[in-house]
């Protein structure tokens, strides 16, 4: 029963990382470096808030999260496709913006510096069972079919063989009369809608959006994208790991055998590690950052 | 007689319409001034917009926003305060991008080079003469952000790991660090913060000058300034700083001329994170006298903007780190009538403009400039034919 409870949270708490992944997973995959993945899920949390607050139900909220992250996928592709800015700094830029948004938005629409009122999510609460419930959440399934699927869709489609192609070489893709841009469009706006997907979790999950609400976890998700080296599987069993550790740290939080900081370290570090190259080196795709 | 043009320099003027047409490909003094000038142009307008959104005139705002910065010595005070900050920041960021590489991990080395301040503070003896003091927490600041940007530059430097993300993943692991050693070891019960510092305080301007008072701008602005022109002198006018251009323009090119790469970016990336890290003393040793948890606040992130809008010029940097001091005090300013995230968003706005405008711009002056010397040539040979008809 601990093990399946331990499961449990893990599961739930590896979804938004587990969406956000496979975003970065399709966003780097065609060039496009994935440092906005915190603001696009932030910008999926807001419109999922906003969606379910005025639609009044979680779909609807569904649906203002995928605006939500189109809208911030198209200040991406404008300036990195059409203007080919550099992508750390819109990347930086980004996650600034959408921070400041959010909170300019959330005062503008419900008055509030912290957080919105409360809006529906999906799943009857108060259902026997808090932790399965969380299984009749449509995101929950998502999350974990998002990687494999990509996964296949990579390794077994011409679209996926074309995405791997222009991530690595795309004047050879561009030589065999494949529109390299559109492809690239098409990839960022896939990744843009996971990663707000995984927002949308988080804000119908709590109920509500509170301010700067993702805490990071696009970073996190970005740690899994390089930690697994770009592999849909590696990826989501690194997300499942950093999802474990966090697990592990909430239920040993009694015991104080290690301090709750350490824990927050260990994807990043681990990440570091990797690049480093001391057990298996991680690489990136060849043409990654390079959209000109 | 062969057509061959005749460009032989008929007058001083026609040669310093050749030199000045020369496609330069940073775009030249032009090239460098106008996309932080476009950028604001943009940023204007959606501020405008939110504004009306929001139900305000932009005129009053945008009035109050000049008035609460640059109105009275408090707000100036306070623009000059984080100046200072975003000042070491932007260095920090410009230095490592003039080497071609990203140094994103301002926001950790700036917090650890407070870090570094403080804990010298602390040991050194209560009442020990500033002259001293003041000299040695520095020195403390700048060697702890050095140890930061250390590690991404010894990774990058002999493994080749992306100096981002390490410098991104950094900043988490040495922000919870800090936030480990100052929650469980240093703080002041129920504060977030360490004892008072009794050495090593930097005096604030107002002990100078009594109408700043109730401002935390400091001294440590000079500092600020003079690592301005240190990196301005190191850049341009030393053997190393030459070098460390010559990495940043084209480093196969730098390693053939004998350049030793992996060194100058491991060398570079030490620099830029003891000037991120210098930053720090602005807040632990100029205004509050102790480190408290999360003082950066982003200012390390800020430093990317003030760089890309100074355009990486050292003396650019500090017009840039006045100009994105006085959008977030003045944040504060306008607060009452819209919310202060109006500022935020518009620094974000002028980085992604810039970001944007600058590849842009230097497109289309090389455009410019090439039809200019096309038109030129093609004068020049007209006018060898002209001669040439006369003499037949």
């Amino acid at each position: 029963m601990m093990l399946l409870a331990f499961l449990l949270q893990t599961i739930r708490i590896a979804i938004p990382y587990l969406l956000a992944a496979a975003g970065g997973v399709m966003s780097e995959r065609v060039g496009v470096i994935a440092l906005g993945l915190e603001g696009l899920m932030l910008a999926g949390a807001f419109g999922a808030a906003l969606g379910s607050y005025y639609g009044g139900s979680a779909w609807t909220g569904l649906l203002g999260a995928l605006v939500g992250g189109a809208v911030v996928t198209s200040i991406i592709a404008i300036a990195t496709l059409r203007f080919k800015a550099n992508q750390v700094v819109v990347g930086v830029a980004i996650n600034l913006l959408v921070v400041a948004a959010t909170r300019f938005f959330l005062r503008l629409t419900f008055d509030s510096a912290s957080n919105s009122p409360r809006v529906a999510g999906f799943g009857g609460e108060g259902a026997g069972n808090a932790m399965l419930a969380s299984f009749s959440n449509p995101i929950v399934w998502i999350g974990l079919i998002a990687l494999p699927a990509l996964g296949w869709v990579l390794y077994n489609t011409p679209f996926g063989l074309r995405v791997r192609a222009v991530g690595e070489k795309p004047e050879a893709v561009a030589t065999l009369g494949v529109a390299v841009t559109a492809l690239r469009l098409k990839g960022l706006f896939i990744a843009g809608s996971l990663a707000s997907l995984g927002g949308a979790y988080l804000a119908l999950d709590q109920h509500q959006f509170s301010d700067s609400m993702t805490a990071g976890r696009g970073f996190i998700a970005l740690a899994a994208v390089i930690f697994g080296r770009w592999e849909p599987v590696r990826v989501a069993v690194a997300c499942l790991l950093f999802a474990g550790a966090e697990t592990l740290q909430i239920q040993l939080q009694g015991a104080q055998l290690v301090p709750s900081q350490f824990v927050e370290m260990i994807p990043y570090l681990l990440t570091i590690v990797a690049l480093a190259g001391v057990v298996g080196r991680s690489v990136a795709p060849a043409a990654l950052g390079k959209t000109e | 007689m062969s057509a061959k043009p005749n460009v032989e320099m008929k007058s001083t003027a026609e040669a310093r319409v050749l030199t000045r047409a020369m496609p330069r490909s940073d775009g030249g003094f032009l090239g460098g001034v106008l996309p932080p000038l476009v950028a604001l142009a943009i940023a204007a307008v959606v501020g405008d917009l939110l504004i009306l959104t929001f139900g305000e005139a932009p005129s009053t705002v945008f009035r109050l926003l000049v008035e609460g910065t640059w109105g009275n010595a408090y707000g100036i005070g306070q623009v000059l305060y984080k100046t200072t900050t975003l000042t070491c920041t932007g260095l920090a960021f410009a230095l490592a991008g003039r080497a071609g590489l990203f140094n994103v991990g301002a926001e950790g080395q700036l917090a650890a080079g407070g870090f570094g301040a403080a804990m010298m503070g602390l040991v050194l003896p209560a009442g020990t003469p500033a002259f001293l003091a003041v000299p040695v927490c520095l020195l403390a600041a700048m060697v702890v952000g050095a140890g930061v940007g250390a590690v991404p530059g010894a990774l990058r430097a002999k493994f080749g790991a992306s100096e981002v993300i390490v410098t991104i993943m950094l900043n988490f692991v040495v922000l919870a660090l800090l936030n480990w050693l100052v929650s469980a070891k240093l703080r002041v019960p129920e504060t977030l913060h360490t004892a008072l510092i009794g050495a090593g305080l930097v005096p604030r301007l107002s002990d100078s000058f009594a109408m700043f008072r109730g401002s935390a701008a400091n001294w440590t602005i000079l500092f600020a300034v003079a690592a301005a022109l240190v990196s301005w002198w190191y850049l341009f006018r030393t053997l190393s700083g030459y070098e460390l251009r010559a990495v940043g323009l084209q480093p196969d090119a730098a390693e053939y001329g004998g350049v030793r790469v992996p060194r100058v970016l491991f060398v570079t990336m030490c620099l830029s994170g003891a000037l991120a890290g210098l930053g720090g003393m602005n807040f632990v040793l100029g205004y509050k006298g102790y480190y408290e948890e999360g003082f950066a606040g982003g200012a390390g992130f800020l430093g990317i903007a003030v760089a890309l809008v100074g355009r990486s010029h050292p003396l650019g940097i500090l017009a840039a780190a006045l100009l994105f001091a006085t959008l977030s005090q003045g944040g504060l300013a306008v607060n009452a009538i819209v919310p202060k995230q109006l500022t935020d968003i518009l620094t974000a706005v002028v980085i992604l403009a810039v970001a944007t405008a600058v590849p842009e711009v230097q497109q289309q002056l090389r455009a410019a400039a090439a039809n200019v010397t096309a038109a030129f040539y093609r004068d020049a040979r007209q006018g060898v034919q002209h001669r040439e008809g006369a003499e037949s």
